[in-house]
């Protein structure tokens, strides 16, 4: 039970740390290699200010969504939008090499060291509930991704920018067509898409380690989930994360050696079922 | 202005450096550049010999980017993943070599044919889906071979890498020595070899047959051609090269360990290819030779971070056009300059 815990906090963070990624995909059909980065960026934040400068862990989580939404819009200002008409190649080799630039300026201000995150003493021991275990930051950090979820199904579904997105994703030029300013649509939810990394990264350091290779490390983790999950709807991101997490936490626990294998082969066999991710409305084609 | 723009790109229906491809497609000329390039590659040798453990390196990532050439120029077909055959014929040449049987030949041979066979596999999973798709299966075919081999770890040393390998002579007669001379005549005359083929293949109707399913692979199918094997056969082709590519590698540097699986060889090997060019045969090798010597350089400079500098170069190459470049390029070498001048945007 304590394993499947686990497993859920660890699908929800990587659901906010993906579905960002899910959103510019869907979106703006742009392949982005280097929304990791945006991750590490508030991982970071987090480290400086709470650790270093003493910032309370709280108010430290707001800005480590601001910081990296406002870098992800500034980039997507000035390099990403040139790039929504490219070819996935362009695409994936313009983003590889942001991951490249952001992991050497990493190592070159912070060093390459693991970075350690040390919780305030409230979010820190475990508590019993119908006799299992739960960590006490586990918790927190499932009650904020379930919350930051339910506000995204909740902006897209209910709000007038949800529908102005929703327009955008499914035929961009009607959209346009309609008086929908849709390159702000794309700047808005890319900034939103990479505080979001940031925030899970923020939350994430601590579960999931923080240190300058963190965007290829947790690449493929958040493609698998987009690409598993489909890039049309917000719950099949949602679902194919806490499937991946808790697969990926009882794997590691119960054959340690197997390691990542079973996420893989679990990935490219799902992939070949059904192409288009499991909860496309493309479905098998 | 963009009225008359559309209309010139319409009157000019072949865009893609069609002299230089079409060059290329007679097999039997051998163009003033290619006969330059490889008087060049034996030529540089006699020149720095003591560098020959660098153009070694240089000559076997030609051969993995002419490999990857293959299915992205030639089929379109985006890899992340494209290590994986690079690290099998690693493996399979390296264990080999440990386990006694030292001759390159064999050794290469079966290293690549291997990989051939994983490719061959692989080839009918990357058939359906989207571009993402496929990135997703390539990549993960790559790290669950990665994993194997960590798993693996008495087959194949998993992170401390595969050591002790004793090669016998190439074709008995040269033995390898420390300073790489055999190594890089042997990697040339695979890569060689390796290039002849390819550039018979492209010329070939299986070859034609393939820049027709690049283009538009629904026509393709119209017009009868068997897409979905001409794309597996020409990345079991792909993968056999690269095979060799990474059997050559662990034959001649005598040592493989996990990183010849990683993601970081796949997106170099990527950056490679797209520095040099796709779609003309020599742009993963131009590309090769490029990379290594910036990569010397930088790392001499800034040992620890030169890869913010090849990060910064991919996006730099991105910002300003892929095909405006290797368009560029391609028109220093084509025997016609091309007439209108001025590269399509």
């Amino acid at each position: 039970m304590t394993i499947l815990f686990d497993g859920i906090a660890y699908g929800m963070l990587l659901f906010i740390l993906a579905c960002g990624l899910a959103l510019t995909l869907g979106l703006m059909n742009f392949i982005n290699l280097a929304h990791g980065a945006f991750a590490m960026a508030g991982g970071y934040v987090l480290v400086i200010l709470s650790q270093q400068a003493g910032v309370p862990f709280l108010l430290c989580l707001p800005i480590a969504f601001i910081v990296p939404a406002v870098i992800g819009a500034i980039l997507e200002r000035t390099l990403y939008q040139h790039l929504y008409g490219r070819s996935h190649l362009d695409q994936v080799l313009f983003s590889i090499g942001i991951v490249f630039m952001a992991i050497t300026a990493t190592r070159y201000f912070m060093g390459s060291g693991q970075q350690i995150v040390q919780l305030p003493d409230w979010l820190q021991g475990r508590v019993e509930f119908l006799g299992t275990g739960m960590g006490v930051y586990r918790l927190f950090t499932i009650a904020i991704c379930a919350v930051v979820a339910g506000l995204i199904q909740l902006g897209l579904s209910k709000t007038r920018f949800g529908s102005q997105l929703r327009a955008a994703v499914d035929d961009a030029t009607v959209a346009r067509g309609l008086g929908i300013n849709v390159s702000l649509v794309f700047a808005v939810t890319f900034a939103v898409g990479s505080g979001l990394a940031g925030l899970g990264g923020a939350l994430g350091a601590e579960v999931l380690g923080l240190d300058p290779n963190f965007p290829l490390s947790y690449m493929i983790y958040f493609l698998v989930v987009v690409a598993v999950g489909g890039t049309t709807t917000i719950t099949g991101p949602f679902l194919a994360a806490l499937i991946l997490g808790i697969a990926d936490v009882l794997g590691k626990y119960y054959v340690p050696s197997l390691g990542a294998f079973i996420i893989y082969t679990l990935m490219v066999l799902i992939l070949l079922w059904r192409p288009h991710g499991l909860f496309s409305r493309a479905g098998a084609r | 202005m963009s009225a008359t723009l559309s209309a010139r790109r319409a009157a000019v229906p072949a865009v893609d450096r069609p002299s230089l491809v079409a060059a290329l497609s007679r097999p039997a000329v051998p163009l003033w550049f290619e006969v330059v390039f490889w008087l060049a590659a034996v030529g540089i040798f006699f020149v720095i010999p003591d560098r020959a453990l660098l153009l070694n390196d240089i000559a076997i990532l030609g051969l993995f980017a002419l490999s990857l050439d293959l299915i992205l120029g030639y089929a379109g077909i985006v890899s992340l993943g494209h290590a994986a055959f690079f690290g099998a014929g690693a493996y399979v040449a390296g264990i080999l070599a440990v386990n006694g049987f030292g001759w390159p030949i064999p050794g290469l041979l079966l290293g690549g044919l291997v990989a051939a066979l994983i490719g061959f596999v692989s080839g009918f999973l990357i058939l359906r889906g989207s571009d993402l798709t496929r990135l997703m299966i390539t990549l993960g075919v790559s790290l669950i071979l990665l994993e194997l081999a960590n798993r693996f770890d008495n087959w194949t040393g998993g992170a401390d890498g595969l050591y002790g390998a004793t090669m016998a002579p190439v074709l008995g007669l040269f033995d390898f020595d420390l300073y790489g001379h055999t190594a890089y005549f042997y990697s040339l005359s695979v890569l060689f070899l390796c290039v002849l083929f390819s550039r018979l293949l492209i010329a070939s109707p299986f070859g034609q047959s393939l820049r027709a399913i690049k283009d538009n692979r629904m026509r393709a199918a119209h017009l009868g051609i068997a897409t979905s094997r001409h794309l597996v056969g020409i990345y079991v082709v792909a993968a056999f090269m690269a095979g060799l590519a990474g059997a050559l590698n662990a034959q001649t540097t005598q040592f493989a360990s996990l990183d010849v699986l990683s993601f970081e060889r796949s997106a170099d090997i990527l950056l490679i290819l797209v520095l040099g060019g796709t779609g003309y045969l020599y742009g993963g090798l131009v590309g090769a030779v490029i990379f290594k010597v910036l990569q010397t350089v930088l790392s001499d400079l800034t040992p620890e971070y030169w890869q913010f500098w090849i990060g910064l170069l991919l996006v730099v190459i991105v910002l300003i056009g892929r095909d405006r470049m290797s368009e560029r390029f391609g028109q220093l070498f084509s025997r016609r300059a091309r007439t209108d001048g001025e590269a399509l945007p």
